[in-house]
């Protein structure tokens, strides 16, 4: 960029110094640097906490460590361990992995087939069902937790016995459909966008060779829209994964099906008893996010910037 | 950064029509049965079956690494399999009747979802705020005078007002500052972003974690705390942060500014990226300096994607429930509404308080985002 502007600059405004374009460049640089250092800190703590000793832990602060990391006997790979036996952890992120891949998938694929219809067939309401479905992207999800956690129980809608199956809450499936109903809005909205915005001669041309919608709908609408659902599948993923509120009423406590921040949630509250743990435990619930944060960081950017009105 | 812009190019062009004309429907009557039992009946019947694959699974006693592997192939194939079937279905009916009713097999199990799992609740909530604690009698408006007159719902208010003034702002701010400056950078501007952007990536539960090394308190001997070792290395006496009302507040706002400030920092980045060389080239000829050209070129043509930011910022703060939970459990004048909402449903148990907050926090909703959805087409227009 530098490069360019050089030639664009008239030769009378010459090419400052190295000096004067070191002074020029240090103060933006070192308040980048305060910032990161600030932002990284708590994480560092917490990183460095996650592998001393209890001992340790407990009756030092953790930045000691910078005095003397070459002291072996502080390090310790045991809370690692512990938390993943016996306090439930590896469980705890199988029922994550349970509860979010199919609650990323479903909203997904629910929201592109209806993404397709608005955008790519013809039926009566069309355009007024649509916003209908974006219109509920003002419903919080506070909202619904009460008159979904009776119909999950009790199988009633407004005080009146359904067929709706109950008990329903428990289950990996109340999580899902909770997330997916959730997440519908925004992924019709996002999609709807996208899928219209593909070339119509296409699906025309498919149209004349003799394909059905479920055909078009496969074998080119996903293949074509693979960005756009990446985008969303991560961000969504992200979201469920640390989501705890959802997870906490529709879930349960019960320890054979909780999920990481509820396991988490849990070892913080009994304090002082695994205050060692935390570190660690948090640790293993922030694994994936962050692996996948960094292995798909540009879509979950794009995912990002394409999101900026969810509810 | 480019896919973005890519992105956003392809998602503004105005989506053609669809290529087929309304279908032919010969019997009206038989034509609308048939939709409401696509839209409708398959759904449930599918959802019937999963439901029993579900029961068969919880009380299987199989491993638990078994039971979450079926449960994820039913879930995902489960329903893709859904719609293949309703699809069979409908190619199964009279030919004049299918591009009838196919449509709604497309579309209807989103509206049957969203009528179950957000509608219908939406409508419930609101019916429930006007009853008493167990659902059972009418009790009026005294559920919202409740919320008006309590000190700890009332505290809960001017909290969360305060929150989603000091939040965006500063993380908005701070976000926008530093998207500036790493524009300016040589080198490092991808792993500069990266830091800023972790937070992101953690669960409020996992932040709580994380902030509590920095504001643990000990009444004797060694801080573990960094606030309170800094503090007593200074001399003082250690404090317990977290209760020092209204401070305690500030020092819950700074944990999810610090989570927020990634979200503000990667958009406005791209936004700043999208404009025009030329432009800022022509204010530096006119003789415009760097100040002048940001606040003058940068900022005006940012502006949307501002707006856009802060809304969305401010409806995620409206809701911030996690962070106070754990921290404090909206203890020491920490309330916020959506705390105590959830305190009135599952702690008190008064569904009828709790449904009067969670309307009021939908009241409260509802201009942010009509603002954001407004602002976002607009945009959507102009590329």
């Amino acid at each position: 960029m530098t490069a360019h502007r050089a030639t664009v600059v008239p030769p009378a405004k010459q090419e400052p110094g190295f000096w004067s374009r070191l002074a020029d460049r240090l103060p933006v640089k070192l308040s980048i640097i305060a910032v990161c250092v600030l932002w990284i800190v708590p994480t560092l703590g917490l990183l460095i906490s996650s592998f001393r000793t209890k001992a340790i832990v407990e009756s030092e602060g953790w930045w000691t460590f910078f005095t003397k990391p070459l002291e072996f006997g502080q390090w310790t790979l045991d809370h690692y361990t512990t938390v993943l036996d016996a306090r439930g952890f590896g469980n705890a992120f199988l029922n994550s992995l349970a509860v979010s891949i199919p609650a990323t998938v479903i909203p997904i694929t629910v929201a592109a087939f209806a993404a397709y219809a608005f955008s790519w067939m013809e039926f009566r309401g069309r355009h007024v069902v649509f916003v209908t479905v974006v219109g509920l992207l003002v419903v919080p999800l506070q909202m619904a937790l009460i008159p979904l956690l009776r119909l999950y129980t009790s199988g009633e809608f407004f005080g009146i016995g359904t067929p709706f199956p109950h008990p329903l809450n428990g289950t990996y499936m109340a999580v899902w459909l909770a997330h997916t109903g959730f997440g519908l809005p925004l992924a019709v909205y996002l999609l709807r966008n996208y899928i219209g915005s593909l070339p119509s001669s296409i699906i025309e041309s498919a149209r004349i060779d003799g394909a059905t919608h479920f055909q078009i709908f496969t074998r080119l609408i996903v293949p074509l829209s693979v960005p756009a659902l990446a985008a969303f599948a991560i961000f969504q993923f992200l979201w469920v994964w640390n989501d705890f509120l959802v997870a906490l009423v529709f879930l349960g406590g019960t320890p054979d099906v909780q999920v990481l921040t509820q396991a988490l949630a849990e070892l913080r509250g009994q304090f002082g008893q695994f205050e060692h743990l935390l570190p660690a435990a948090a640790f293993i619930t922030m694994a994936l996010p962050l692996a996948v944060f960094f292995a798909l960081q540009r879509y979950f950017v794009r995912g990002l910037t394409a999101g900026s009105v969810k509810g | 950064m480019s896919d973005t812009d890519i992105l956003e190019e392809e998602m503004g062009a105005a989506p053609p029509e669809g290529p087929d004309g309304p279908g032919t429907v010969g019997s009206r009557a038989l034509g609308g049965l048939a939709r409401i039992l696509g839209a409708v009946a398959l759904p449930v019947a599918a959802f019937v079956v999963l439901y029993l694959t579900f029961e068969w699974l919880r009380n299987a006693d199989a491993n638990r690494g078994l039971i979450v592997l079926v449960a994820v192939v039913v879930g995902v194939v489960g329903v893709f399999a859904l719609y293949w079937g309703m699809d069979s279905v409908v190619n199964v009916l009279p030919e004049r009747m299918r591009e009838g009713v196919r449509p709604w097999v497309f579309v209807g199990p989103a509206l049957v979802i969203l009528g179950i799992f957000l509608a219908y609740p939406a409508i419930n909530t609101i019916y429930l705020s006007f009853l008493d604690g167990k659902g059972d009698a009418f009790v009026g408006l005294e559920n919202y005078g409740f919320v008006f007159t309590n000190e700890a719902t009332m505290r809960s208010i001017r909290n969360t007002l305060a929150w989603i003034i000091v939040v965006p702002g500063i993380a908005v701010s701070i976000g926008l500052g530093f998207a500036v400056m790493a524009d300016k950078l040589r080198r490092g501007e991808a792993v500069a972003k990266s830091i800023i952007f972790l937070p992101m990536a953690i669960s409020f539960v996992g932040a709580s974690v994380v902030w509590g090394y920095i504001y643990d308190f000990k009444v004797f001997g060694n801080q573990t705390g960094l606030l309170n070792g800094i503090w007593t290395g200074l001399g003082n006496d250690p404090v317990s942060w977290l209760a020092q009302t209204p401070w305690n507040n500030l020092f819950l706002m700074v944990i999810m500014i610090w989570m927020q400030t990634g979200f503000a920092m990667v958009i406005l980045s791209a936004a700043i990226k999208a404009v025009p060389e030329e432009l800022l080239e022509a204010a530096r000829i006119d003789g415009a300096n760097e100040l002048q050209v940001f606040w003058r070129v940068v900022l005006p043509s940012i502006m949307s994607t501002m707006v856009v930011v802060t809304t969305t910022m401010v409806i995620t703060v409206l809701k911030v429930f996690d962070i106070v939970f754990v921290m404090t459990n909206g203890e020491s004048g920490t309330e916020v509404i959506a705390e105590q909402m959830i305190r009135w449903f599952f702690r008190n148990n008064h569904d009828g308080r709790g449904a009067a907050i969670a309307v009021i926090l939908f009241l409260a909703i509802i201009p942010v985002m009509v603002v954001n959805v407004r602002r976002f087409r607009a945009e959507e227009e102009i590329r």
